[in-house]
């Protein structure tokens, strides 16, 4: 025991006090706050105010276009347009609007002159009103009341409701399907990455031929385990270092800033779809159904089970990588090099990957159905597609059968990594194939 | 005493058989070379002792006891396949495998001092080992085998890779190891290599050992009683008790290898020759290992 020990804190300290380690480290969440800032910085350029000097031939729009908080509108009486533009061209204002005499069924002739390329933005807000305005006008000339008009639209946005023994609990179907796919996400790479490292480890201790060296002190058990241990403690002390920095740096840059956090994906698409249904809604109740979502949002975070969650999470992160990672281990050590690991890599990322692609498209669809059922209950699958299942909930039983089975899935892999993995590591320049690899399953050593 | 004994060791690959019904003892204190040509099996012996693979039959004992995992501890071992983890510190490295041999962190250090001193390397401790040349490796690599003082030393083909000075350095340590009580198993297959150092020898051929013992008993069984002469004169024998079996003569400078036949003793040989030439060196022509060893493998051939 004390020997694994040494080897695992050998793998560890190596791998934590490599450059490459601490870059990534802290460099992630670096990443991550500039996703945060140049969105809210972008947004703080564009809040600079536009002033748009409008020439109203027409007439019709006279008093009625009315400036906003940032796009200050200024009419002017001006005799003719070019006069207007020699106007415009002593100011710095960011636009002349040009509305010639129109009729109303076919406004035509309308142009925007400016120094600069005007933003797309000042374009559609500029057309967004024109329009508006010619609607309303069109209206009157019909005898609709635009008032009138407005109170008939409807807007509906349901709550999901999960009715359980313990009670009924507001549950928002984005939030939980966002909880288990960050799960999974977090997890398929995990053991992708560092499963290879492990592979690399014993590629690079079979080339150094350190090896013979390391099993003349410690059974070629325990510098397997010690190795996939050491590892798994890499792995998981970047992802702590990147939760907690992470914080710390979002944290940092609001309170900096005084930003509000760029909408997560889930906002983002319940605003889009809100845009989509709602043609122009009046800003407040657009503010007010955005307050809705939010906090529809964050009663569904809160109402997920959160030490459930977090305790899976953590179950499936080490079982999937343990389970994967005495796999990737045996490659490395029947292999002599890193481009001899194609053939036997591929069977090993199959059910990965499958497993990956399934859970954000069969199972986030139906998590109760019976492809999400076998997936999660089968170890070579269950921890990426268990994880998108669990914020659903998952009944107890199945959970367990589930954690079982990893279970002995791991105990299983581990079996059958040692024993290519000792007869693998003294083993040198042979190609090795599958026929081969099974009989080192049998072998006396 | 032996410090270990095999005992009637077989080990089968798959298709071949690489140690078949081997026996011998190594006694304590010696210097003992495994000696053989490449894939005599000499590996797989090693192996079997050091317990990296298990024998397929037959027993090997160490200090009388049946081997087991904590003889590890007792025993350390040089690879022919040298090799260390490149991106580690010596100093680091050193402590690692050392502990790993069950030291202590603290007895680890102390040790770790000592060496560092008598080899001059305190500079190097935190470099890292792809820094440093390929013979300053190998003296790391024999530090880390010896460090934790074994009573059994195992060194596979020891001297591949060193410099003579180097060579040197490790003949001398070897040496000063033995005479602190630990026994030193050679393996190599440059006989010639290890011959003046070793005082027992077990020669593996084919999977099957050919011969065993003291050097000296051994030499003493295989030599020929023949004689090299070289001196001045017209050297002409004709007594029967001696045959001449090679003769050189260059302006009256000759060189002449001669056997005693049976009873003739060398003083005989040296008298008749003083008689007659000028003799300038007279040494027996005592058969190298290699000799042996070429004479015993043909001698099992034809037999």
């Amino acid at each position: 025991m004390h020997k694994i020990w040494l080897i695992i804190q050998r793998e560890y300290l190596t791998r934590v006090r490599k450059k490459s380690f601490i870059i990534m480290t802290f460099l992630t969440p670096l990443l991550l706050a500039a996703f945060m800032i140049i969105p809210a910085w972008l947004a703080t350029i564009s809040d600079s105010e536009d002033v748009v000097m409008v020439l109203d031939e027409s007439g019709l729009f006279a008093d009625k276009l009315e400036s906003r908080e940032d796009l200050k509108i200024i009419p002017i009486a001006a005799s003719s347009l070019e006069q207007a533009k020699v106007a415009y061209q002593e100011t710095d204002y960011t636009a002349l609007l040009h509305i010639p005499k129109l009729d109303l069924d076919k406004p035509e002739g309308i142009r925007l002159y400016s120094k600069k390329n005007t933003s797309l933005q000042v374009k559609f807000r500029l057309e967004n009103m024109l329009e508006k305005e010619i609607e309303s006008q069109r209206f009157m000339a019909s005898g609709i009341d635009r008032d009138m008009l407005n109170k008939m639209k409807a807007n509906v946005t349901m709550t999901t409701v999960n009715l359980s023994e313990s009670g009924e609990r507001d549950s928002n179907v984005w939030v939980t399907s966002g909880a288990g796919i960050i799960g999974a996400v977090i997890i398929y790479f995990f053991i992708f990455l560092y499963g290879v490292q492990i592979m690399r480890g014993v590629i690079e201790e079979k080339t150094n031929r350190i090896v013979e060296v390391m099993i003349s002190s410690v059974k070629p058990f325990q510098l397997m385990m010690g190795k996939i241990v050491g590892i798994a403690g890499v792995g998981l002390t970047q992802f702590l270092l990147w939760v907690v920095l992470s914080a710390i740096v979002v944290s940092g840059v609001q309170a900096a800033f005084d930003i509000k956090p760029a909408p997560t994906p889930i906002e983002q698409m319940q605003s889009g779809r809100a845009m989509a249904t709602g043609e122009e809604e009046s800003a407040e109740t657009e503010e007010s159904s955005q307050q809705n979502t939010l906090s529809e949002v964050s009663s569904a975070i809160s109402n997920l089970n959160f030490p459930l969650l977090l305790g899976s999470f953590l179950f499936y992160f080490l079982g999937g990588y343990l389970l994967y990672g005495s796999l990737f281990g045996a490659i490395g050590a029947a292999v002599d090099n890193e481009t001899d690991t194609q053939q036997f890599m591929f069977p090993i990322t199959i059910p990965l990957i499958i497993s990956f692609i399934m859970s954000y498209t069969v199972v986030i669809q139906n998590p109760d159905g019976p492809v999400a059922f076998w997936m999660s209950i089968i170890p070579f699958t269950s921890p990426i597609v268990m994880m998108v299942r669990i914020p659903f909930g998952v009944p107890a039983s199945e959970l367990l059968l589930s954690m079982g089975l990893l279970i002995l899935g791991f105990i299983f892999t581990t079996w059958i990594a040692s024993r290519i993995y000792r007869v693998g590591i003294l083993m040198y320049g042979k190609k090795i194939n599958y026929k081969e690899l099974s009989k080192w399953l049998f072998y006396r050593v | 005493m032996s410090i270990l004994k095999i005992d009637g060791v077989t080990k089968r690959y798959a298709n071949h058989t690489a140690l078949d019904n081997v026996s011998f003892d190594i006694p304590q204190g010696c210097i003992f070379g495994l000696l053989g040509p490449n894939g005599a099996g000499k590996t797989s012996l090693i192996r079997i002792i050091t317990q990296i693979t298990g024998a397929d039959s037959g027993e090997i004992y160490f200090k009388g006891e049946k081997l087991r995992p904590s003889h590890i501890k007792d025993m350390g071992y040089l690879p022919e396949e040298r090799g260390l983890y490149k991106k580690m510190k010596v100093g680091e490295q050193l402590l690692y495998l050392a502990q790993l041999k069950g030291l202590t962190k603290d007895e680890a250090i102390a040790r770790i001092k000592e060496w560092v001193a008598r080899f001059e390397i305190k500079e190097w401790m935190n470099k890292n080992i792809e820094d440093l040349s390929k013979g300053m490796q190998q003296k790391v690599q024999f530090m880390a085998t010896v460090m934790h003082q074994p009573s059994l030393i195992i060194l596979d083909e020891p001297f591949s890779g060193f410099d003579p000075i180097n060579a040197n350095l490790i003949k001398d340590e070897i040496l000063r190891l033995r005479d602190n009580g630990a026994t030193i198993i050679f393996s190599t297959h440059r006989m010639e290599s290890v011959e003046e150092l070793c005082d027992n020898i077990a020669l593996i051929n084919r999977s099957r050992k050919v011969l065993d013992g003291p050097v000296r008993e051994i030499k003493d069984t295989y030599k020929t009683d023949t004689y090299q002469v070289i001196g001045n004169g017209q050297l002409l024998i004709t007594s029967p008790d001696f045959e001449v079996l090679e003769q050189h003569d260059n302006h009256g400078v000759f060189r002449a290898s001669i056997r005693l036949l049976d009873g003739a003793s060398p003083n005989d040989l040296l008298r008749y020759l003083i008689q007659r030439v000028e003799v300038h060196s007279f040494v027996e022509l005592v058969p190298s290992i290699n000799d042996i060893f070429i004479r015993k493998v043909k001698e099992t051939y034809h037999a």
